[in-house]
């Protein structure tokens, strides 16, 4: 068994789990963060995709005793002070999400992406969400969803 | 779908790793990236008795430039590698195929060197490495080695590395000519039915292939003097490619001919 | 402020819990639940001849492990053949775990009980199953046409047989009808296996309470109230003693409609015999090989017609694929051979079908259940006598339209309801008028030729539906207002992303002339509503949207009644505006509706300010007569159910130009249009993502999706590696346009709309990618490397299989 400590949403959070816990396991079960969700568990859906580092990763591939002390960010952190964040907000707007599963997953790599690119283009949007699979809207609205986030982000910005 | 218990090692330096590598024997894995391997083990298809993390080992995540290319350390991330300026201008074929190599967030964990190291057939930089004559750095109880990527791929999934050596890092050198990687796959992101990379200098040009045979197929097509079509036939002549449930063995070929024939030109285009 | 909120385009009222990371899948609950795994079988066919657990039973962790020796007697028994039917003489279901025989791939075997889900894997990977193999049936001819048998007392494999025929005006059978027409074609269609694939698996949490002797159940599922039946008969519990709720569930598109799956009953049978919660979430690899498929079929057509192209005679044998158990009756052949008909008048029908065992996973609903492949079938039809008579595909369909003024239109057959198939409504001509200009039909050839001079292939496809949606039984809806001036609306049918919270909320406002901020919604929790039916079939707009609007008029109804009394005014003179009730013209003389609900329930006791003028001593009633009306009850609340005649029947028509490369075969769509008719809308953005979503599944299982079975019943892509659900770079911008015709069934108007953006996405990209190719294409779904295959044998077979060229 191993002490593993995060920073997780900003906030130091410790649990002992054995080697092959997976990070996603760990988030959910160990911590209570039940927001990231596991659609496939071998690194295909992204529905587990959370920011390590400021950076999307698959929790499902990844051991949580492999990032000890780093900080991880989930659905949960993106909120600040109970306000949506503007990621959250464009998803809400736009119809960019119907069973709600995979959406964590595309909120975070959104997160990421317009952090790194505030004014994409079409093409950039479909490639920063291309490693996330959706069962339900057929991609339209969340492409839509993270244009609409782009022009908050702007909003909260100027 | 949850991964089998294993020993955990965490060494911080690499004589750590490769020390704690050597004791473990047949029954021990690097773990970098996970990337390939973690999905093994959640399917129960790989159940090492110890996974080495090299995660904590200082000065593994480094992209040097050298006299003659650029090296990537094992802890290089894809998305690093992918971004990385001196990796570019040292070899710009190393960016354009990392942009084929699954999705954004696999590339900010998976490291280039462990993709090369799982040396499956169907991955782009296996392929990039062979074209390019590149190298791999290994480290064992031994010392260190650099084995030529020409010897490095021995079979599907299978490396010279041996029982208690660690990749440390590669080397791809820069080449004195275009380059160019295409491929097709079924969905973006996913490994390639077929993908050629090529390389046209003044005085040779050459193709590697993926997905056509046990690893990476480098032909040789410096005969065929800039006539592409021609070169293509060179290589369909030389792959072996297998039927599997996306694609049948007739259409990997003549894909790779396509392939072969517009990568060359993009090549010399370059 | 307006209440009108039907037909807005109303936000989700989901969304802002879900996009928290607040929203509440099977698996986010139960999180000091004991975890279940099972055993599954790694054989397609065998018997089991022994057990061995010795290796396992020192995992440190384990609790139990059962095998169907320690099932009690009402486990042991098969699982419930849900929908029985004459034609299914030799129905079949599985148990809960094997009994002696296994016959697919992922069959349960034993159920292993552990402190977590790591453990509980372990310890299967310890129990050793010693199997005699058997003969494994793969593949629909083989399994009609050879000699071994899944089940060895079913002869043929046949589980079913049907025919239906619907004879010529004058009488004529449907074969004599295409022997003597002027133009006879006949050919055979394959639809390969896709299957829905929610991004939740299922899932199953049970917690039972010894002191209360009560069970309550939580599970992934389509239909609450029904798992809960099964529950209850299963377990031999009294019904008020078990409550199943499904929780926010990640997708269900069919599957989840499948129950009791096995884990619905054993998951709550450990929890009483260990008295621990236990719960068991689904993982990927058990979702591909141990829940549901669907779509395989072979059809064989013959059809006749005259130089219009009006089909006089249409037969259409099918030979269905159901795997290796049928709990689920024969529902998809059936509506494949009931909608196969679509949007036409089609002089004279014989469909037939053999509904086949094969040692695969068993096939249920998958959303269009069965629909696709009818409709794969007429559109191709629509396409070869058009390519025949060298007439324009859409003049061809156009001619064979049912038109707008022969509605209702009887199709003279049963549909899968059990009921008539007759039309309520529709305007076929006008919904191709809409996709042509869409699409730019009619300007297609110049955009193809002038892609052709620059050595691209462009082609356009074109398909047509009628989908039967919003089938009976019955939904029911509940509604309350509370003192405090909340709506309480609940109905037992369940939600997997549809937005119900959101449509009911709708109606809800919009009937009592309340905020919506004011209203919420409950669905699939059987503590809040017992009746009910599932959600499936595209039926909870229609269904549970009408019961739940007939109920609020009731309570509005009462509403009037206590308010005019209060405002000593004519209830026909009141009516409710932004949560007042007030008289119309009149404003001032007004009483809020959190007053009324105070009234409608006189009280002894006052438990707050509001609550003191109900009470005994406050009101000033009547001495004659009691204080609750004969017939009244006390509550501003009221029920009420929607048990429809028959279906009503939405309709669409989609179109798709596509490119394929002329070197790698790839194939492209570039553009998508559909046009759509559900009737009434009720929030027409939710009706669009149902589309899309649709759509998309349409698209993957038309050039990504299929289920690859080898000889020996093993499912070789079995992972979402190598089973492609397309990603957003697979999937075009999908453009669309309305049509409202009214149902004339309901009160709302409603039509359903979940399923109907599936259905004709494979006969669009196969007409569009022959147009390209001009090459026949009448295998689905179709890749690269089938193009390429297909182009090869067509340059060695010559003019054999190609097409003439349109003019």
């Amino acid at each position: 068994m191993h002490d593993v400590s995060l920073i997780v949403n900003g906030v130091p959070r410790e649990a002992r789990v054995p080697a092959r816990r997976l990070l996603s396991d760990f988030l959910r079960h160990d911590l209570g963060l039940t927001g990231t969700h596991v659609g496939c568990e071998h690194g295909v859906c992204g529905a587990c995709t959370v920011l390590l580092d400021g950076q999307p990763v698959r929790s499902c591939l990844t051991f949580a005793v492999s990032v000890a002390g780093h900080e991880v960010t989930t659905v949960e952190g993106l909120a600040k002070d109970g306000e949506l964040s503007a990621v959250q907000r464009g998803f809400a707007e736009c119809h960019g999400l119907q069973c709600g599963f995979c959406t964590p997953g595309f909120l975070t790599t959104a997160t990421a992406f317009l952090r790194d690119h505030p004014a994409p283009s079409d093409d950039d949007v479909i490639e920063a969400v291309s490693g996330n699979l959706c069962r339900c809207t057929g991609y339209q609205n969340i492409v839509k969803s993270v244009h609409r986030a782009a022009e908050l982000l702007a909003e909260e910005g100027s | 779908m949850k991964p089998p218990s294993f020993v955990y090692h965490a060494p911080a330096t690499v004589a750590e790793a490769v020390e704690a590598l050597a004791a473990a024997g047949a029954d021990g894995k690097v773990l970098a990236g996970g990337q390939s391997l973690i999905p093994l083990m959640n399917m129960r298809l790989a159940a090492p008795g110890h996974l080495v993390d090299i995660n904590h080992v200082a000065g593994l995540a480094e992209i040097t430039a050298e006299p003659g290319g650029v090296r990537v350390g094992a802890l290089a991330r894809h998305a690093e590698v992918e971004a990385s300026e001196t990796a570019h201008a040292a070899q710009p074929l190393v960016r354009e195929a990392l942009r084929l190599v699954a999705h954004p967030a696999v590339r900010n964990r998976g490291t280039t060197v462990g993709s090369i190291v799982h040396a499956d057939p169907a991955a782009e930089m296996p392929a990039v490495l062979a074209l390019l004559d590149g190298s791999v750095r290994v480290r064992g109880p031994e010392g260190e080695r650099d084995i030529p990527a020409g010897e490095f791929f021995v079979g599907p999934m299978e490396s010279s590395l041996r029982t208690g050596e660690l990749a440390v890092s590669v080397f791809f050198p820069s080449a004195r000519g275009g380059t160019a990687i295409l491929e097709v796959a079924r969905r973006h992101g996913d490994y390639a039915m077929a993908g050629v990379a090529a390389l046209v200098a003044p005085d040779h040009a050459k193709v590697a292939c993926l997905s056509v045979g046990a690893v990476p197929v480098v032909v040789d097509v410096t005969e065929a003097e800039g006539d592409w079509k021609r070169a293509a036939e060179l290589v369909q002549d030389q792959i072996d490619p297998e039927a599997d449930i996306h694609a049948t063995a007739d259409y990997r070929r003549h894909l790779t001919g396509v392939l072969t024939e517009r990568a060359l030109k993009a090549a010399a285009d370059a | 402020m307006t209440t009108k909120l039907f037909g807005e385009p109303v936000r989700r009222r989901e969304d802002a819990r879900l996009v928290a990371g607040n929203g509440r899948y099977l698996d986010d609950l139960g999180a000091n639940a004991l975890a279940v795994a099972f055993v599954r079988s790694p054989h397609a066919h065998a018997l089991i001849t022994g057990i061995d657990v010795d290796d396992a039973i020192d995992v440190e962790g384990l609790v139990a492990i059962y095998t169907w020796e320690d099932l009690p007697a009402g486990v042991r028994e098969p699982l419930p053949l849900l929908i029985p039917h004459p034609a299914l003489t030799h129905g079949r279901t599985a148990y809960c775990l094997a009994k002696d025989v296994v016959r697919h791939v992922g069959e349960p075997i034993v159920m292993v009980v552990a402190t977590d889900r790591y453990i509980a894997e372990d310890v299967c990977e310890r129990i050793q199953v010693s199997y005699e193999f058997l003969k494994p049936v793969v593949g629909l001819e083989t399994a009609v046409s050879g000699p071994n048998l899944v089940h060895e007392d079913v002869p043929g494999n046949i589980g079913a047989h049907m025919i239906q025929e619907v004879a010529a005006k004058d009488g004529r059978a449907t074969r004599d009808v295409i022997a003597a027409a002027p133009h006879t074609l006949e050919f055979r269609l394959d639809i390969e296996r896709s299957a829905c694939m929610p991004m939740e698996g299922k899932g199953v949490y049970a917690r039972w309470d010894a002191d209360d002797r009560s069970l309550r159940v939580y599970s992934s599922t389509q239909t609450s109230t029904s798992v809960r039946m099964a529950i209850a008969a299963k377990l031999g519990l009294p019904l008020p003693k078990v409550e199943v709720i499904a929780p926010d569930v990640g997708g269900g598109f069919g599957v989840k409609i499948v129950h009791p799956w096995p884990e619905e009953i054993l998951v709550p049978w450990a929890a009483i015999l260990l008295n621990r919660e236990v719960k068991w979430s689904e993982d990927r690899r058990e979702h591909f090989i141990s829940s549901a498929h669907e779509r395989a079929q072979v059809q064989h057509v013959k059809v006749g017609f005259d130089d219009e192209g009006h089909v006089l005679g249409l037969d259409v044998e099918i030979l269905h694929d159901h795997g290796a158990y049928t709990p689920y009756g024969i529902i998809v052949p059936i509506i494949t051979s009931t909608q196969l008909l679509g949007p036409y008048k089609i002089g004279s029908y014989r469909v037939e079908f053999f509904s086949v065992y094969t040692n695969t996973v068993q096939v249920t609903p998958y959303r269009g259940a069965g629909r696709p492949q009818g409709v794969f079938c007429m559109e191709r039809t629509m396409d070869k006598i058009a390519q025949y008579l060298g007439k324009d595909r859409t003049l061809v369909r156009a001619a064979n339209f049912i038109q707008p003024d022969e509605f209702p239109y009887d199709q003279q057959m049963i549909f899968q309801d059990g009921r008539p198939l007759i039309y309520d409504s529709g305007d076929y001509p006008e919904s191709l008028r809409k996709l042509k200009d869409l699409i730019g039909w009619d300007e297609f050839p110049l955009m193809q030729s002038k892609a052709a001079e620059e050595g691209r292939k462009l082609g356009i496809g074109v398909g047509c539906y009628v989908e039967g949606t919003g089938v009976g039984p019955y939904e029911g809806g509940h509604v309350q207002v509370t003192s405090d001036g909340r709506v309480h609306v609940s109905t037992g049918l369940t939600s997997q992303g549809q937005g119900h919270e959101t449509v009911f909320a709708q109606i809800a406002a919009t009937e009592l002339g309340v905020p919506i901020e004011k209203v919420s919604v409950v669905t699939g929790d059987t503590r809040r509503f017992g009746y009910a039916v599932g959600t499936f079939a595209s039926r909870a707009a229609v269904m549970s949207g009408n019961a739940i609007a007939l109920a609020c008029r009731k309570v509005k109804e009462k509403a009037l009644r206590i308010a005019a009394d209060a405002l000593e005014a004519d209830p026909a003179d009141l009516e409710i505006t932004d949560g007042m009730v007030h008289v119309v013209g009149a404003p001032s003389a007004s009483i809020p509706l959190a007053t009324v609900a105070v009234l409608s329930n006189p009280l002894r006791y006052a438990f707050d300010e509001e609550a003191k003028r109900a009470t005994q001593f406050a009101t000033s009633g009547s001495m004659d007569k009691p204080p609750v009306a004969e017939g009244q009850e006390p509550g501003l609340e009221g029920k009420d159910y929607y048990s429809p005649v028959r279906s009503t029947f939405a309709s669409g028509m989609h179109a798709a130009i596509v490119e394929t490369d002329p070197d790698t075969a790839e194939i492209k769509i570039l553009r998508y249009a559909v046009v759509h008719d559900c009737g009434k809308m009720i929030n027409p953005m939710l009706v669009e993502g149902q589309i899309h979503g649709g759509v998309a599944q349409g698209v993957g299982g038309a050039l990504y999706e299929k289920m690859v079975y080898d000889e020996h019943g093993q499912l070789l892509n079995a992972s979402f590696m190598d089973f492609l659900m397309p990603y957003v770079t697979e999937i075009p911008f999908i453009e669309t346009d309305h049509l409202e015709t009214p149902s004339p069934l309901n009160p709302l108007g409603i039509k359903g709309a979940g399923e109907a953006g599936v259905i004709p996405v494979s006969a669009v990209i196969a007409g569009a990618i022959e147009d390209a190719e001009k090459i026949v294409i009448d295998r689905m779904p179709i890749s690269p490397s089938d193009l390429y295959a297909l182009r090869d044998s067509s340059r060695t077979s010559g003019a054999v299989s190609r097409l003439r060229n349109t003019q």
